[in-house]
């Protein structure tokens, strides 16, 4: 049986030339999830939840028949557990704003990794400011490990959150969230894990990963930009306050007040991404058609030749672990005496697109003193020439930059 | 493509072996340029007398276009008076909007080696980074 030729199903890979190697940014979006979208909008657009004529029945169909294909995408218990939000950003502020604030108190602790994005650190800064509750910093080895001293002592009976990336986006590792959420319960704390990093490339499964709340971008796993989710263990969810107020999350509103909608509804507020939701389902159809079996050895392969290909080139160094297992697609690296803006511009007029900079994760690099790094990150969809010409690309830059080899 | 020679040996040259990226313990004008995006870092350093750009100096971090830009501008401003300096940098601003004339990009010497980054505009803010420290510099100093 001959393989199936992947990028044919993508059509910026079919009229693009360009080698995309940017996957932990924004992944490419195949042709059924782009059509998904747009058959919305052709055949069903209406306000999802709101009429009581076919078309508006059929938009609510739309959208709530993509919330089941997420819970089952994340074995989740209920499909009430199962938010739409604009992206990861947005469930983590939903989770910091609506739980966080009515649950921390001075003197409790908040514990996150230092390699979290951005996005799971922001709001649990906010958190800590607004309650009085303290940040406590869980700090790896320079390859992402956690050490057992690290956990012990990082998670503790003050601990009341914990929230960690599941795969940081600059090393790549997969932390030990169950062992984590284990620890983290024992001492009633929450966890929160951020799914941005990981939901696209491997099976997750949210009671085994011990997960109270769970985020993930829908763009990054081939959907639309515009639609993420979060997912909340209903008895949570059910005690929180909504997050945003407005239209389509009430029973019913008087002058005083009003009363807010069942879950999960009561967590969205304002007309929904609908279509956006098509394009999710249709994301997570497409990736189960090809299995996260096959998803994950291609891109262990293409991970481990990108890493055996720049561990051979002079004055390269790559972050995190030397083990390809570890990194999740994602290789970023540095190029002595070379800053990472002129390393991208580099490969960008060989036709390569990577990331350069801080990743949204400056507390790890400062911590890593690499401050700032290019990174390649693989999908499966990519091919080992793509490999192979990114690698030549990164060993001509210093010669490029004048430094004569 | 376009931007394959874009990093020319003048370009590499200031970057490598850049002639006042150094301390200035003399500058009566010190200032800090940053560009919060990418962490470009300087610290422009200035000795200024009676309206003349005696000596001049910048330490810092950044990408090879912030640091070769800032140094080109050192060796074209030292000795210059202020409204030279100004000229200068509102001709390489020109430049770098692509709006300035073959005759005003002559007179940017080394700098129009930076003319490229009109179609790169990603990296505007890197080239004019040093020149957009010395207009603040030099306001603040009146």
């Amino acid at each position: 049986m001959t393989e199936h030729d992947y990028r044919q199903d993508f059509p910026l890979l079919q009229q693009n030339q360009t080698i995309y190697i940017d996957n932990a940014a924004t992944a490419q979006k195949p042709r059924s999830v782009i059509e998904a979208e747009s058959r919305f909008y052709e055949e069903s657009n209406a306000n999802p939840l709101r009429g009581f004529y076919p078309l508006s029945l059929r938009a609510t169909e739309i959208y709530e028949n993509a919330r089941k294909i997420v819970q089952n995408f994340i074995q989740a218990d209920s499909e009430k557990e199962i938010i739409f939000t604009r992206n990861t950003t947005e469930s983590l502020n939903l989770v910091a704003y609506s739980y966080a604030l009515n649950h921390l108190h001075p003197g409790d602790e908040i514990a996150v990794t230092i390699m979290e994005h951005h996005s799971n650190l922001l709001p649990w800064q906010m958190a800590a400011h607004v309650t009085g509750a303290t940040l406590r910093y869980l700090e790896c080895e320079p390859d992402g490990t956690l050490t057992e001293q690290t956990l012990e002592e990082g998670i503790n009976e003050k601990t009341k959150l914990l929230a960690v990336g599941h795969v940081s986006n600059v090393l790549g590792c997969v932390n030990p969230v169950r062992k984590m959420a284990d620890r983290a319960h024992s001492f009633g704390a929450v966890v929160v894990v951020d799914a941005a990093q990981s939901a696209p490339h491997r099976k997750i499964c949210v009671t085994e990963l011990g997960a109270d709340f769970l985020a993930f971008s829908g763009h990054k796993l081939m959907a639309p930009m515009g639609i993420g989710v979060l997912y909340g263990r209903e008895e949570l969810l059910e005690e929180m306050p909504p997050f945003l107020t407005g239209g389509e999350m009430i029973q019913s509103v008087t002058r005083e007040g009003a009363t807010y909608a069942e879950l999960p509804h009561k967590f969205e507020a304002g007309t929904v991404n609908a279509a956006g939701a098509a394009g999710l389902a249709a994301a997570i159809q497409y990736i189960e058609t090809i299995g996260f079996e096959t998803i994950e050895a291609k891109e262990l392969a293409l991970t481990g030749r990108a890493m055996e290909g720049l561990s051979k080139l002079p004055h390269v160094h790559i972050i995190g672990s030397e083990r390809p297992e570890n990194h999740t697609g994602i290789v970023a690296f540095t190029i002595d005496q070379v800053h990472p803006h002129d390393v991208s511009e580099i490969l960008a007029a060989d036709g390569i697109d990577v990331r350069a900079g801080h990743h949204c994760a400056q507390p790890l690099l400062t911590y890593l003193k690499v401050y700032n790094t290019t990174r390649a990150s693989f999908m499966f969809y990519n091919t080992e020439e793509e490999v192979d010409a990114f690698v030549r690309s990164v060993a001509d830059v210093r010669r490029k930059m004048g430094y004569g080899e | 493509m376009e931007n394959r020679s874009f990093y020319n040996e003048i370009l590499t040259e200031h970057n490598i072996r850049p002639e006042y990226k150094h301390d200035l313990p003399d500058a009566n004008i010190v200032l800090e340029g940053v560009n919060p995006n990418c962490g470009d870092d300087i610290w422009l350093k200035l000795k200024v007398e009676d309206g003349v750009i005696q000596d001049g100096a910048f330490i810092g971090d950044g990408c090879a276009i912030s640091q070769a830009s800032a140094d080109i501008m050192l060796g074209m401003i030292i000795g210059k008076k202020e409204e030279e300096a100004k000229r200068l940098g509102e001709l390489f601003l020109k430049m770098i909007q692509g709006d300035a004339t073959e005759d005003e990009i002559g007179e940017l010497e080394e700098a129009s080696a930076l003319k490229d980054i009109s179609h790169m505009p990603a990296r505007v803010k890197c080239a004019v980074l040093g020149w957009h420290t010395l207009d603040e510099a030099l306001k603040k100093h009146q």
